[in-house]
C-alpha cells in the first residue's frame, strides 16, 4: 500500500514545517505554501511522513493510502 | 424506451423532431426577458411529467423499478453535465442512488460565468422543463429533498421561480418538496461544494474534498448537484427516450446543448445546437463576425482561446474540443476581433477571477493576483523581454493547488492566451504594447472589476 501526503489547502497557513522535515520531497512556493507531489512518499522517507503530519500546526497535512486523490 | 408513454399526448411529439431546437422549441424567441411558459402550456407542449402519481409520505414500493429504469435511461442517453465539468449525468445519479443514506438533489442555476445566459434563459422562460428534470432526478435517486439554487440578487427570477414551484404544488405534480435557494453572486459560490456548504448553513465557499458532494453533501447525505440545463434534458429523455436523445449530436457526444455566443458577432445570444456542430456554422447562424476575427474564447472564463482559423473548423463537443486542448465548459463562445488585444482581455479576466476567489487557499490567494499582475505587465507595458517567461513560470505554481478548480481555470485561460496570441505576446515582450490595449474591454467583467 503506497502512502501519499495530502495537504488541505484551505487549512494550510504556510508554516512550512512539512518542507523543513521533508525537504527532499516537499518544496515551498514563493509564498511559503508547500508543493506536495501527488505520488507515493519514497520508501527511505516514509518514516518522516507521520512526523511531518504531527508537526503541522494547522493540522493541514494527512496521509492517504492508495490511489491519487486529485481528480 | 421511455419512462412512461406520454409523447402521444403532446404537441411537441419529441420523436418527430430529432434535431435542435429541443429545449428552446417552445419559445418564440430567445430573449431572457420574454414571456414565461406556464405549467399548462408546458404540459400541452411536451406532455405531462412522466412520473407515477404522487403518494403521501414517500415513494410507492412499485416506484422502485421505475426509478432504476430512469437511471438506466439517462445512462443510455449518454447525456453529460452542461454546467462545465461534463460529467456523465447517469453515472452521477447512480452513484448518489447507491450512496449511504437518503439522497438530496440540487439544481444549480447560479450561472457564475459572466458571459453565460443560457441557464437564466431556461429558468426565466421555461422553468418547468428544469423543475420536471429536478423532480425526475429526485425520483431517480429516491431523494427526500430538492433544491433549486439561483443568485439571490436576481429578485425577479427568484419570484418567478417561487410562482412556478407553487403552481406545481397546487397541481400535485412533484413527489418531493422543492425549495428555491438564493446564493451570493460570486464566481466560486456556484461551485458545487460551495452550494452544499451554503445550504448547510455555512459560508458559500468551496470545501476540501474528499468527501465529495455525491458521497456526503447536504447534511452529510449523498447529494446530486446538477446544472439546470442538464436537468431540462432529463425532462425530455424521460418523455421521449434515450434513442430519441441520441438522434441529435454525434455518437460520442449525443444530444443538443445551449451555447451563449457573444463578442464581435452580429446576433449575440443563446443558441441551441446539435453537439458536433462546427463553431463556424454556429457563428454563421449568429450572423457572422462583425469584424475580422482573431480568436474565439471557447468555454468561458475557465476556457481556452483558439485562433480563429482553428476555432471555425472545430466541432462543438467535448471529445472534439479535447483534441485542440479546449472544452465545452458552460457553453460559451466569445469572438475576439483583430483590433482587440487578447493579452489585455486575458489580463482583465484573470484579475477578475483573482478577485472572485474564496480567499481560502494560499496558492490561489497569492498566485492568482501575481499571475494577473504578470499578464497586465506584459499586456500594458511589455518591452522587458522576460514577461512571457514570468507568466509561464507562475502557471505551474498555481495549477492544481486549490481545494476547488478555481485556480486551474484561470491558469488554463492564461496558458491558452500565451499559445493563441503567441506572436502578439512576443511582440509585446520585446517592443511594448499593441494598439489593441486601448480598446474598451470586450469580455464582460461584472461590477466594473478587473480594472488594470
Amino acid at each position: 500500500m503506497s502512502e501519499r501526503l495530502r495537504v488541505n489547502p484551505i487549512a494550510c497557513t504556510a508554516h512550512g514545517m512539512c518542507a523543513e522535515l521533508l525537504p527532499e520531497f516537499i518544496a515551498l512556493d514563493p509564498w511559503g505554501y508547500p508543493i506536495v507531489p501527488d505520488e507515493p512518499v519514497p520508501d527511505e522517507l516514509r518514516w518522516l511522513a507521520p512526523k511531518a503530519v504531527a508537526a503541522c500546526p494547522a493540522l493541514a497535512l494527512s496521509i492517504s493510502k492508495g490511489k491519487p486523490e486529485r481528480r | 424506451m421511455t419512462l412512461v408513454e406520454t409523447a402521444s399526448h403532446s404537441v411537441y411529439q419529441g420523436r418527430s423532431r430529432p434535431g435542435a431546437p429541443r429545449l428552446l422549441a417552445g419559445l418564440a424567441d430567445q430573449h431572457v426577458g420574454g414571456r414565461q411558459v406556464g405549467l399548462h402550456e408546458h404540459e400541452r407542449y411536451f406532455g405531462p411529467l412522466p412520473l407515477p402519481p404522487a403518494r403521501r409520505g414517500g415513494y410507492a414500493a412499485s416506484a422502485e423499478r421505475s426509478a432504476a429504469r430512469l437511471i438506466d435511461l439517462v445512462e443510455r442517453s449518454g447525456l453529460t453535465g452542461r454546467g462545465g465539468a461534463g460529467f456523465p449525468a447517469g453515472r452521477k445519479l447512480r452513484s448518489v442512488a447507491d450512496g449511504a443514506g437518503t439522497a438530496v438533489v440540487v439544481a444549480n442555476g447560479s450561472e457564475g460565468e459572466p458571459a453565460s445566459h443560457k441557464d437564466r434563459l431556461l429558468l426565466r422562460r421555461a422553468p418547468h422543463l428544469v423543475l420536471d428534470g429536478l423532480s425526475l432526478a429526485a425520483f431517480a435517486v429516491r431523494a427526500s429533498e430538492a433544491y433549486l439554487v439561483v443568485h439571490r440578487d436576481d429578485r425577479r427570477l427568484v419570484a418567478s421561480l417561487l410562482g412556478a414551484v407553487q403552481a406545481r404544488k397546487v397541481a400535485g405534480l412533484d413527489q418531493v418538496e422543492i425549495s428555491v435557494v438564493g446564493i451570493e453572486h460570486r464566481y466560486v459560490a456556484s461551485e458545487q461544494s460551495a452550494i452544499v456548504q451554503w445550504i448547510n448553513g455555512g459560508p458559500g465557499l468551496p470545501t476540501f474534498a474528499p468527501p465529495r458532494t455525491h458521497e456526503r453533501g447536504v447534511r452529510g447525505r449523498p447529494t446530486a448537484v446538477n446544472n439546470v440545463e442538464t436537468l431540462a434534458h432529463i425532462a425530455l429523455i424521460a418523455r421521449y427516450g434515450s434513442d430519441w436523445f441520441r438522434q441529435a449530436g454525434t455518437q460520442d457526444a449525443p444530444g443538443t446543448a445551449l451555447v451563449t455566443v457573444t463578442g464581435a458577432i452580429a446576433r449575440p445570444g443563446v443558441y441551441e445546437i446539435e453537439l458536433g456542430t462546427p463553431i463556424g456554422d454556429l457563428l454563421a447562424r449568429a450572423g457572422g463576425p462583425t469584424e475580422r476575427p482573431q480568436a474565439v474564447l471557447v468555454g468561458g472564463y475557465f476556457g481556452t482561446w483558439l485562433p480563429a482559423d482553428v476555432a471555425w473548423q472545430a466541432p462543438l463537443s467535448g471529445p472534439a474540443l479535447r483534441s485542440v486542448q479546449a472544452a465545452m465548459g458552460a457553453g460559451i463562445l466569445i469572438v475576439l476581433p483583430e483590433s482587440s488585444c487578447g493579452l489585455v482581455e486575458t489580463a482583465r479576466v484573470v484579475r477578475y477571477l483573482a478577485d472572485q476567489g474564496a480567499g481560502q487557499c494560499g496558492p490561489c490567494v497569492f498566485g492568482l493576483p501575481a499571475l494577473a499582475a504578470a499578464l497586465a505587465a506584459l499586456a500594458r507595458r511589455g518591452g522587458s523581454g522576460h514577461g512571457v517567461d514570468k507568466i509561464a513560470s507562475l502557471i505551474p505554481l498555481v495549477e492544481g493547488r486549490g481545494a476547488c478548480r478555481h485556480p486551474d481555470g484561470a491558469t488554463q485561460l492564461a496558458a491558452s492566451a500565451l499559445t493563441a496570441f503567441g506572436n502578439d505576446a512576443w511582440v509585446h515582450d520585446i517592443d511594448g504594447p499593441c494598439l489593441g490595449v486601448r480598446r474598451p474591454s470586450l469580455l464582460p467583467i461584472p461590477h466594473g472589476r478587473g480594472a488594470l
